[in-house]
């Protein structure tokens, strides 16, 4: 009746097979290097597309493997950008250390605030990740003596990289910098997803009820993975800061927490790589549409995320991985 | 029977939804290696009894006791941890997972292995051989790699009894296991649940009395949320109560 593949009769050889690189993400990484040799003038879009799909894969941990659904998450990359910026104020401009710094300050943040994100669910989470981000913003704009308020942080000063690597104008070093940072954000997010950790996270999206009945302490699970996508998002904003030395209130902004939300559906969640191609879409799309018409830019947005959802309710990588599968 | 040992024990417990007292001083006990069925008719409070004793709600009063240790503050988690373990009436599963993952991760919980974040899963080879064991034992090693949502319903409710089996209970509570399963699957599934563990302690819900008196040793009958009887098959069967509320009206016997 049922045919045993081999897979079905190993499940070590199973299990393996879906934590391989597969060739998607081998193609996507040798593209990803194009750039240099055939758009060597969008380098500095390239850049910032590199930091936004860093920080949309740590709003993919919460939100697409726990099930943490956040409307706020750039709280952590805005204190991670002014964490980056702060330390070079004071007088150390040592790039990788700054990001280490601004990821463990974003880190200690996301710990703190998880103590209340994992006694709410649905919509009451929706609001106390809103009210954590207003918070955090307001509180930034307040404290101008610290931030610049309104004006923005000036006079960040960033030391090249290993001493050597300036940060150029043309954005060489800043994709650079961008790019390998998000290789490793990746490899380690990778490495969490494939984990038994990662399996507990996806046990808590795909039914809450059971867990505590298989004597799950899923609340410490939800507070790990909280404050880990914290100080991913911290790194994110870092790099920001690092890469365009100022930092402004918008990195703390609602609109920036709703839009890596909107990027991550649109490429599709729970898959790492949905995050990234969605920042590849949005940002690309912004980049040309704000071109054309400023205003209006967010009107293609809209009938962008409302097609590629009507037809790929998984977004794009959820429908290609479906097509893929019908296939095969 | 002086000396028995007991290894779950509810005193008096008491639960109200409202007006409606769904536990009425429920005082039940269960030996070690125990295969009670716990009858009644719709309504009566079985659920509710399982949820009291696994924790999902508190009682307005009473006591649980675990190997004579007083869980009843408990979590669910905790009493889980501690050997208490339930399936439900309505599956409770992990759809996206496979059979394999989700029982690798019953196994991870328990063995406190679910919070390493940095070891690959497929380095955690004790916990997926013995997922993959449990799931043989189940006969759902075809379908182990499958995600849940794709496996017929008697799977499914084979998959209830697996995630149950991986905390590995002392008390196994199953709340109707073989719930909307057509007959013939049933029996199986019955069957295993025979094969358990002798020292596992198990109570089971079921509606379908012949499986009952074929597969329990003593019974629980609940009425109203309060134990009206506690005692072997035959006696049940004879009991004129039973008949009346229970048996009788429903035509079975
Ligand atoms: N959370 C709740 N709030 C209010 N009433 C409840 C709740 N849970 C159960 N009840 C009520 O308590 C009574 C007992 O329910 P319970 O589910 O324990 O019955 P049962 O014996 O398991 O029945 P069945 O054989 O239909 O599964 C029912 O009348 C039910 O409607
Ligand atoms: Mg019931």
């Amino acid at each position: 009746m049922t045919t045993v593949s081999q897979a079905a009769t190993d499940p070590h050889s199973w299990l393996r097979g879906q934590s391989r690189w597969s060739y998607f993400e081998i193609a996507f990484w040798v593209i990803a290097l194009l750039p240099f040799y055939f758009f060597p003038t969008y380098l500095t879009l390239a850049s910032q597309i590199a930091i936004t799909a860093l920080f949309a894969i740590s709003v993919d941990l919460v939100l697409g493997y726990a099930g943490i659904i956040t409307l706020g998450h750039a709280m952590f990359f805005g204190l991670g950008a002014y964490a980056a910026g702060l330390i070079t104020k004071a007088g150390w401009g040592e790039p990788l250390t700054g990001l280490v710094f601004a990821g463990a300050f974003a880190a200690l943040i996301g710990f703190l605030t998880s103590f209340i994100i994992v006694r709410v669910r649905h919509l009451a989470l929706i609001m106390i990740t809103l009210g954590l981000g207003f918070l955090t913003l307001e509180l930034a704009n307040a404290m101008s003596w610290l931030t610049g308020g309104a004006d923005g942080l000036r006079g960040v000063d960033v030391w090249p990289i290993f001493g050597w690597f300036e940060f150029d104008l043309w954005g060489y070093t800043a994709y650079s910098y961008s790019l390998i940072v998000l290789f490793l954000g990746v490899v380690a997010a990778r490495r969490i997803v494939h984990s038994a950790f990662g399996l507990s996270l996806r046990g808590v999206r795909e039914n809450l009820t059971r867990m505590p009945a298989i004597g799950s302490p899923y609340r410490f699970h939800l507070q790990k993975i909280y404050t880990i996508s914290a100080a991913l998002a911290g790194v994110a904003g870092a790099l920001l800061t690092q890469t365009t030395e100022t930092v402004s209130l918008e990195t703390l902004s609602f609109q920036r927490s709703a839009d890596i939300v909107v990027m991550l559906i649109l490429g599709g969640t729970g898959r790492l790589y949905g995050g990234i191609i969605g920042a590849i879409i949005f940002m690309v799309a912004r980049d040309q549409l704000s071109g054309m018409n400023p205003q209006y830019w967010y009107f293609w947005i809209g009938l962008l995320l409302m097609a590629v959802i009507l037809v790929m309710p998984n977004g794009i990588l959820g429908g290609l991985s479906r097509l893929a599968g019908r296939r095969s | 029977m002086p000396g028995e040992d007991i290894v779950l024990r509810t005193e008096a417990l008491q639960k109200s939804f409202g007006s409606l007292e769904v536990a009425r001083s429920v005082s039940i006990e269960l030996p070690r290696g125990a295969r009670h069925a716990l009858i009644g008719p719709n309504g009566a409070g079985k659920t509710t009894l399982i949820n009291l004793i696994t924790g999902q709600i508190r009682p307005d009063s009473g006591k649980i006791f675990l190997e004579g240790r007083d869980v009843t503050q408990m979590d669910v988690a905790g009493r889980v941890r501690h050997g208490v373990t339930r399936t439900f009436q309505i599956n409770e599963l992990f759809p996206n997972l496979t059979p394999l993952e989700a029982v690798t991760l019953a196994v991870c919980e328990r063995e406190d292995l679910a919070g390493q974040f940095w070891r690959p899963l497929t380095a955690q080879k004790a916990a997926i051989d013995e997922a993959f064991d449990i799931l043989t034992q189940l006969q759902l090693a075809d379908v182990a790699t499958r995600p849940t949502r794709t496996l017929s319903y008697g799977q499914k409710r084979l998959m209830e009894i697996a995630l149950a089996l991986a905390t590995r209970p002392k008390v196994l509570l199953l709340d109707e296991p073989a719930a909307g399963v057509p007959k013939d699957e049933s029996a199986m599934l019955f069957s295993v649940i025979a094969a358990l563990p002798a020292d596992m302690s198990v109570l089971f819900i079921e509606h379908d009395m012949s499986l009952v008196f074929k597969f329990s040793s003593q019974i629980v009958v609940l009425v109203g949320g309060g134990v009206l009887l506690q005692a072997e098959p035959d006696v049940v069967r004879r009991d004129p109560r039973v008949r009346e509320v229970y048996l009788g009206q429903a035509g079975y016997v």
